[in-house]
């Protein structure tokens, strides 16, 4: 079986980031990047399951500037066999992602298409669902368990009140949620191997695809900040307070 | 041209949520339609008819809509879609899962959480978890939107009646198959439409420490929530956890127990009115977006609070 995982270079997500001084975008300059951490999770999968004699090949993909071949570099020296790096700059919007990942699908015909569930930056929550949506493909979103049977994949998926489990026939897409698993750190060893693993440089034009923008952002805000308050002193005084000056309680 | 919000339920009941999503719709567009799709979900149609400002109810009830899964729900809200300038959906779970499915395959962008509607095409959204406000403008004919709810208050409901339509369309697929669910039962509150939330991290220590915070939210009406630390370490389901990747809550009151304040927690309950935070860390971040904070042992203090309401 194999597995192709498009992965994300994003803001770390330990910063706190700042909005431009112009309120255009989000100051992205010397700030320290990573791969999304549901991309992570999302690598991490897909290396049990080659672990587990499940796959036996596993594909990484970014859509970004040169540097976002870091990411990919990091998704190999965790156990992805090879990448594939399509080169285009800036903000994309997910439809024309997803757009450029199907092309690939349909170049490498994986049984399998791990991502995350959401990007931390844009925090949009589409790539994965529009992609199935392309590919015609059944999805399976926010998972925290993921098994292989009987050539379906059987997804345990986060859901608002509970958990809910579906079975989708493969090929099928699935997106991670944060308790899938925990991904590992990469090993000093494997990330000198990783250096040697091949990547394939492509651009939209190469896959015949033309990047469309429907959304202008007018303007990036810092939001309304909250000041801090008050340190109350004691059990009774918070129960004062909430009481008679804040009265949200009776 | 009419907007079209799709209802959230559960075949029996309609979720409250959807009146939040009409809210946003009529700041698009005066004129709203809903679409109930499900099985046996009548009485959920009767109940989207009475919302105020609501002029059509679509109802689509086939047993392939039944769990609400996208692979069939899609191409029916595709076969509707043309007749409508904007599409809304609750950024739930549901609304999540549905929205970019129909987007791609209109060939149209999808427009993520959005807390606020400037004009009929430009929508304020958050962004870097809730750390930047984005303003975006959308040249698309048909514009696919998640509405963030606690961002918008619910329509009035139970003055009109509007006529109920019937869609007879059903896609049948085998490519997805629903097999179980499990969906916690609470008499508490819902989380995402309580008046006041309190909210338990990993400095509850226990499941069983959770107990405390549940005798408090019994003793206020309150919903109970968690952090992301609480959920991992098995305190409490993740359908509890509040934040970026989880649920946004903004009550009137929220308080914060044995939570750090981590910016992804921060971006699920930053809107609250007021927020009440209960850590024994005099530098934990929590304090910084605190209306009132208390520096203390929470296994201390809780008791005391407790024996307050009482
Ligand atoms: C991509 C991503 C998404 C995430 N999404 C979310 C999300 O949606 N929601 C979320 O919550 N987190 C999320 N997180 C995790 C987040 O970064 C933090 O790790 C998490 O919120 C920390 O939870 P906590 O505050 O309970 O734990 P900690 O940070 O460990 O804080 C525990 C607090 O308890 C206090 N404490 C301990 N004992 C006591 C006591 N006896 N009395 C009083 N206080 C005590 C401590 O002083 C400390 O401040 C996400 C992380 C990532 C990377
Ligand atoms: N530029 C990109 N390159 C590769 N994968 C991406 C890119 N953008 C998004 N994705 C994938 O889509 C997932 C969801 O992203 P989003 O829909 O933007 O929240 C991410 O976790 C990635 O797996």
């Amino acid at each position: 079986m194999k597995i192709l995982v498009p992965v994300k270079r994003v803001i770390d997500a330990n910063i706190k980031v700042r909005v431009s001084a112009d309120n255009s975008a989000v100051d992205l300059n010397n700030v320290k990047m990573s791969m999304n951490p549901f991309c992570e999770i999302a690598v991490e999968e897909a290396v049990r399951l080659k672990e587990k004699g499940i796959a036996s090949e596993i594909v990484a993909i970014t859509i970004g500037d040169e540097k976002s071949q870091e990411q990919l570099r990091t998704a190999m020296a965790l156990g992805v066999d090879r990448s594939i790096w399509i080169e285009q700059a800036g903000n994309i919007e997910p439809l024309s992602i997803a757009k450029l990942l199907k092309a690939v699908v349909d170049k490498e015909s994986p049984d399998l298409v791990i991502l995350g569930k959401q990007s931390i930056d844009g925090d949009n929550n589409q790539v994965g669902q529009m992609l199935a949506a392309l590919c015609n493909m059944p999805q399976g979103t926010f998972a925290y368990k993921l098994e292989i049977e009987d050539g379906r994949a059987i997804v345990s998926r986060e859901i608002d009140g509970g958990e809910q489990v579906v079975s989708l026939a493969l090929p099928a897409v699935v997106t991670t949620d944060l308790r899938l698993n925990e991904p590992r750190y990469a090993k000093l060893p494997d990330i000198m191997k990783a250096k040697k693993k091949p990547i394939d440089h492509l651009t939209p034009a190469d896959l015949g695809i033309e990047i469309s923008s429907s959304l202008k952002t007018l303007s990036v805000k810092e939001p309304a900040g909250r000041s801090a308050g008050v340190i109350v002193n004691s059990a009774q005084e918070l129960i004062d307070k909430l009481r008679n000056e804040a009265k949200v309680i009776s | 041209m009419s907007v079209l919000v799709i209802a959230e339920h559960n075949n029996k009941k309609l979720n409250a949520l959807t009146g939040n999503v009409i809210t946003a719709a009529a700041k698009i567009d005066a004129d709203v339609h809903i679409l109930v799709a499900g099985n046996d979900c009548s009485a959920v149609a009767e109940s989207s008819a009475e919302y105020d400002g609501v002029s059509k109810v679509l109802l689509a009830d086939k047993p392939s809509h039944e769990h609400h899964l996208p692979e069939s729900l899609g191409p029916l809200v595709i076969e509707l879609a043309t007749n409508y300038t904007a599409i809304l959906l609750a950024a739930s779970t549901t609304g999540k899962n549905l929205a970019p499915r129909v987007a791609a395959l209109l060939d149209v962008a999808q427009i993520s959480d959005i807390v606020a509607v400037e004009a009929a095409d430009t929508f304020v959204r958050p962004v870097y978890a809730g750390n930047a406000l984005a303003t975006v403008q959308s040249n698309d004919s048909i514009k696919i939107i998640t509405v963030r709810t606690s961002a918008f208050d619910e329509t009035a409901s139970g003055n009109t009646k509007a006529p109920i339509e019937y869609v007879d369309f059903a896609l049948e697929q085998d490519s997805s198959r629903f097999v179980s669910e499990n969906l916690a039962v609470s008499e508490r509150p819902e989380l995402a439409a309580a008046s006041i939330v309190i909210s338990g991290g990993r400095g509850l220590g226990s499941a069983e420490n959770f107990q405390i915070l549940e005798k408090l939210a019994d003793k206020l009406g309150a919903a109970i929530g968690a952090s992301r630390a609480a959920v991992d370490a098995g305190y409490v389901g993740n359908d509890l956890q509040v934040g970026q990747t989880g649920k946004i809550v903004a009550p009137d009151l929220y308080i914060a127990v044995g939570i750090s304040g981590a910016i992804q927690h921060l971006a699920g309950m930053k809107d609250s009115k007021v927020i009440v935070a209960i850590n024994s860390d005099a530098d934990a971040p929590i304090f910084q977006v605190a209306d009132y904070g208390l520096v203390a042992d929470l296994f201390q203090v809780l008791p005391e609070i407790d024996a307050l309401l009482s």
